[in-house]
């Protein structure tokens, strides 16, 4: 690689450089998940769990489970179920990846909510170059945060009385207010808010951010009427 | 092997599949066209049910009304006046902590 590699993909740089404030929440939220984790799992599964897993909300999910005395299998299954986002997240950067399967999976393991967020450039087109930057700096926070949470979890006591819990739903709220401008977003975010409040109570976590995603139906409904206008759709 | 490894291991094994999923199956050709025209709005209904979720999810299935609550205000705020995010996180973590405490 030539000391000028970002000069050839500068995309990469700049997903790197729009990462970092991300990366310093999942550094946080990182420790918040160690120091829960490692009386629960143990200190080595769940740094390791950071480091091939690597997708917050899933974790935290899994050792929900484990907390209260679940088995592996259930874990698994309510951690599956909170990345089942990720399935129609990777279709959408799909079109954008280069040739090749084994390349397009590898690039599709550095799906994050932040690094898919800041990657779309709008109309359905996604930077992939940007979004694994953006991810390349995330990874080692997310990780390191766990190893640190792990590490000094004892005096930390619990995380959640320095309010670490409270950091997702602020990162989420931020990459939310990135998009709110499109044309029908408002319309199909209020719609998306309204279906995961209206299932949380009753089905099991993960299902009401995928059945949230039946809300880009309303925005379909109002965005086509232009395209046709435009003079024949797709 | 204990159940923590083994979620560890399925759950790694599971995630990278799903990852891959997308790019794998619908790589290398234009989405459909039906798909296409929804995708750019995927992102505010996927992101507004995880600020939905992470805000009131509770233990098992239920909604919980929280500090947390407290502390998505005062990150709305504080996005508002155009607060870097590392401040917005950290405002909101001070303000759910404060709440716990005097709550």
């Amino acid at each position: 690689m030539s000391p000028r590699w970002w000069a050839a993909r500068p995309e990469l740089a700049h997903g790197m450089r729009a990462g970092v404030p991300y990366a310093i929440a999942s550094g946080l939220v990182g420790v918040s998940f160690g120091v829960l984790a490692r009386p629960v799992m143990g200190a080595a599964p769940a740094i390791v769990m950071s480091v091939i897993v690597f997708a917050g909300s899933a974790q935290f999910a899994a050792l929900a489970v484990l907390s209260a005395g679940g088995g592996a299998l259930p874990a698994i299954v309510a951690g599956v179920l909170l990345n089942l986002r990720f399935v129609p997240m990777g279709i959408a950067i799909a079109p954008w990846l280069p040739h090749g399967s084994l390349g397009r999976a590898l690039r599709g393991q550095a799906l994050i909510d932040a690094s898919w967020a800041l990657a779309n450039r709008g109309d359905g087109r996604f930077d992939t170059d940007f979004l694994v930057g953006s991810t390349l700096v995330q990874y080692p926070a997310w990780v390191l945060g766990t190893v640190l949470g792990v590490v000094v979890g004892a005096s930390i006591g619990n995380p959640d009385t320095l309010g670490l819990d409270a950091i997702f739903p602020a990162f989420f709220l931020g990459l939310l207010l990135n998009e709110i401008r499109r044309p029908g977003a408002p319309l199909v975010c209020a719609l998306g808010a309204v279906i995961a409040l209206a299932l949380t109570p009753l089905a099991p976590a993960g299902v009401p951010i995928i059945a949230a995603s039946l809300a880009v139906v309303a925005g379909l409904r109002r965005v086509s009427p232009s395209r046709a206008a435009d003079g024949g759709g797709e | 092997m204990s159940a923590a490894w083994i979620t560890v291991a399925g759950l790694a094994i599971a995630t990278a599949a799903i990852k891959a999923f997308g790019p794998v199956v619908f790589g290398g050709r234009e989405l459909p066209a039906l798909l296409a025209r929804v995708i750019p709005l995927l992102a505010p209904a996927l992101l507004a049910a995880l600020v939905i979720t992470e805000t009131f999810g509770g233990p098992g299935r239920s909604l919980v009304f929280d500090a947390r609550a407290g502390g998505l205000v005062v990150a709305g705020i504080a996005l508002w006046r155009r607060a870097p995010l590392y401040v917005v996180v950290l405002a909101a973590a001070a303000a759910t902590a404060l709440l716990r405490a005097i709550g």
